[in-house]
């Protein structure tokens, strides 16, 4: 349980997707001109990371990892297919997103409205990707490690999010030197949020 | 058909989409495409270096690839078909790296794979590949790929030399005698956030001499 608990502060404060890694920057800069807009797609965000993690932990563990096949017989223990990771990786996240996005729009057409473009566009966030490719690499033990460090992931991100908007949302009122206006100082202004989240370095449960 | 035998390699179309990307459509700085990857890898000079090749690579031959089967893509699937491309390449180029490059493919770590979902190549397919020969296209995808791999090198350049104090691991600073002065590397500059910083540094010099590109 401590375990589990530590993992899930560790992904949110301290390997904060977008204050360290810088994953998921593309649609952070994009969709952060407004607190509501951030919000839902911080949550499309959280959803597919809740699904596609565990999915690709199984994957990763019954089908790529050398020897991983072995519940098929003898014959497949000595099968390596993780050099085909990224190809198995990213067809989950897409097929697993297109899933989702019917699945939303058939059972909450109102969440399906809130979230809206977001959904399929989620499919080449690099946030997606990059949650998968870490799993792999930090070797979780169990599914649930992995869909605990899916969901803080998500958190994080879009407690990044939602953050950066409302201060982009402030400063319209501000006087910032035209060339900075609008890019250029998100920038900046993410960069000085990036060293406040240092503050959490070495947080350990 | 007929246009193309006329239309010579290099004319000047062609080296506009060569060399636009490093300035006034620089994929970064303008479309603020593939962020992600440009910031993660830019503390030192040669994971940066490789980085921008490899990207260039997969951009140029992907553009290539789609440009050529753009008729025969089915407007419905062209995202997945477009990722299995981009894909392909990514694990092509991983692998290439993992054989002659250990050491810089361990630096990057999961930033090669992330390639595949990098909007550069992405953005660039959709606007570009889908609607134009292969040709254009792969110039287009080289033009694209440098015009993002300067900008690595610009911030790496800076954050090694004031991070480390070493261009491309060769100590400057130390070999001129710079350390002796009091002179001290600067930590900060190592970390994650300055490089966000840098970048918007970059932006600010770039749209203060070519004032179109400010925002309104």
């Amino acid at each position: 349980m401590e375990n589990l608990l530590n993992i899930f502060i560790k992904s949110i404060f301290v390997d904060n997707m977008i204050f360290a890694f810088f994953l998921g920057m593309c649609s952070f800069l994009a969709v952060s001109k407004s607190v509501k807009t951030a919000m839902g797609l911080g949550i499309a965000v959280i959803f597919v990371l809740l699904i596609t993690i565990p999915v690709n932990f199984l994957m990763e563990k019954y089908l790529l990892k050398k020897g991983a096949m072995i519940w098929l017989g003898e014959g497949f223990a000595d099968v390596d297919l993780s050099f085909l990771t990224f190809m198995v990786f990213i067809a989950t996240i897409a097929a697993m997103t297109q899933l989702v996005e019917m699945f939303v729009e058939k059972f909450s057409p109102a969440l399906y409205n809130s979230l809206g473009i977001f959904l399929p566009l989620i499919a080449v966030n690099c946030a997606i990707l990059g949650g998968s490719l870490f799993m792999q690499e930090r070797e979780y033990e169990n599914v649930l490690e992995a869909t605990v460090f899916g969901v803080g992931s998500g958190i994080g991100w879009l407690l990044a999010i939602v953050s950066i908007a409302a201060i982009r949302e402030k400063l319209k009122y501000s006087n910032v030197p035209d060339p900075l206006k609008g890019l250029g100082i998100t920038f900046i202004l993410t960069g000085l949020m990036a060293i406040a989240f240092m503050g959490f370095m070495g947080i350990k449960l | 058909m007929d246009n193309q035998e006329k239309e010579p390699m290099f004319s000047a179309k062609n080296l506009k989409l060569l060399t636009e990307p490093f300035g006034i459509n620089n994929p970064i700085t303008v479309q603020v495409l593939g962020i992600c990857s440009a910031l993660a890898v830019t503390v030192k000079l040669k994971p940066a270096i490789v980085m921008a090749l490899s990207v260039t690579i997969v951009t140029a031959f992907s553009n290539l690839a789609i440009a050529a089967l753009r008729k025969y893509i089915p407007d419905r699937i062209r995202i997945i078909v477009q990722l299995v491309v981009i894909a392909t390449m990514v694990i092509l180029v991983d692998q290439l790296l993992k054989a002659y490059v250990f050491d810089v493919s361990k630096q990057l770590s999961v930033f090669v794979g992330l390639i595949i979902t990098n909007c550069i190549i992405m953005g660039r397919l959709e606007a570009f590949a889908m609607a134009n020969k292969p040709w254009p296209s792969f110039i287009d995808g080289i033009g694209n790929g440098a015009g993002y791999g300067l900008i690595l090198v610009v911030v790496s350049f800076f954050r090694e030399l004031l991070g480390s104090g070493t261009i491309y691991g060769y100590p400057v600073l130390e070999k001129l005698g710079i350390f002796n002065l009091g002179y001290e590397s600067n930590g900060m500059v190592i970390l994650p956030p300055m490089a966000l910083i840098f970048v918007g540094l970059i932006i600010w010099f770039q749209r203060s001499r070519s004032k179109s590109l400010i925002e309104k």
